[in-house]
């Protein structure tokens, strides 16, 4: 095996053992920085396959900011820091078989597909900040822009979801404390 | 040997994943850690995207720009994922989302606001109303 290899399968048998972890542990928030440990691993696969801005983003958007939203999103909701015996439903045996179904198929799938085929990374252009912003600002700008506004129309979303009765009580106290200054 | 490996590695660690990703949503009962099978499943579509990308050595990176735009999708789910979470909890006190029964924003509570809650008290002290 070449070093290439020897670290992709290090990697990739990190990713796999901490996303077991993570829908299998007991304890919602090691579960949010087992997913920590995941998504790392997965930053590391990208780097192997010559993706080194992607990388970088994988770590900053995903490691840094998913991951703190998930973990605030458990502290709001008033999520028990213990372990908790009762984080699974009652018929974990059909889930299981279903996702094992499910990935046994697709593994199926693409090694009849490509088990020949190898994938050389000898001559790659690698993936720097550079060659994507010339490709996303020539190639993809439409996808771009509307991706911009969907990004801004999900954010207003989640405010107006996530305040939407203190933003008409607040507006109403203001309204009677401006009154009753009067 | 030069810098290679079979294209179907970084694949089948995609199909791994997503497998596990399919188990942690179906299997989960809080919507938060529901959440994390998702994200999990979207990273594995993005080893497919950059896996492809530097097999077939597009020179617009055609798959590593979508990858991009995959995440910037999630993050876009995620957040507003949780706002709705939290307004799912501010309005029922839980989120379990095998419990969740009774999703519409009322401005009553509805007659059998019990069926909510796991105990049937409330259903059994009123009668129900003809259907």
């Amino acid at each position: 095996m070449s070093w290439v290899q020897v670290i992709f399968v290090l990697l990739a048998l990190v990713a796999v053992g901490s996303a077991l972890l993570v829908v299998t542990t007991r304890n919602m928030v090691h579960a949010a920085l087992w997913l920590v440990v995941t998504l790392g691993a997965i930053a590391g696969v990208y780097l192997v396959l010559a993706a080194e801005f992607l990388a970088w983003v994988q770590v900053l958007i995903y490691v840094g900011a998913v991951v703190v939203l998930l973990l605030f999103a458990l502290m709001l909701t008033k999520a028990p820091t213990g372990p908790q015996p009762d984080l699974d439903v009652a018929r974990t045996v059909p889930a299981a078989v279903v996702a094992v179904l499910v990935g046994a198929l697709l593994v199926a799938t693409v090694v009849a597909g490509f088990s020949d085929v190898a994938l050389d990374l000898e001559g790659t252009v690698v993936g720097s900040a550079q060659s994507t912003g010339a490709t996303v600002f020539e190639k993809w700008v439409l996808p771009f822009e509307v991706l911009s506004v969907l990004l801004l129309a999900a954010l207003i979303g989640a405010i107006v979801l996530s305040r939407g009765d203190e933003m008409v009580e607040s507006a109403e106290t203001t309204e009677t404390a401006r009154r009753g200054g009067r | 040997m030069g810098d290679s490996l079979p294209l179907w590695w970084p694949l089948v660690l995609a199909c791994v994943l997503f497998a596990i990703g399919v188990y942690g949503v179906l299997v989960r009962r809080n919507a938060v850690l529901v959440l994390m099978g998702v994200e999990l499943m979207l990273n594995a579509v993005n080893i497919n995207l950059v896996a492809f990308d530097a097999y077939f050595r597009d020179v617009v990176h055609g798959g590593q720009t979508l990858a991009l735009f995959v995440i910037v999708i999630a993050a876009a789910e995620i957040g507003l994922a949780l706002a709705i979470v939290l307004r799912v909890f501010r309005t029922h006190g839980h989120i379990e989302v095998d419990a969740l029964r009774e999703l519409a924003d009322r401005d009553e509570p509805p007659a059998d606001a019990g069926a909510d809650r796991l105990d049937d008290r409330a259903e059994a002290d009123q009668p129900q109303e003809a259907r």
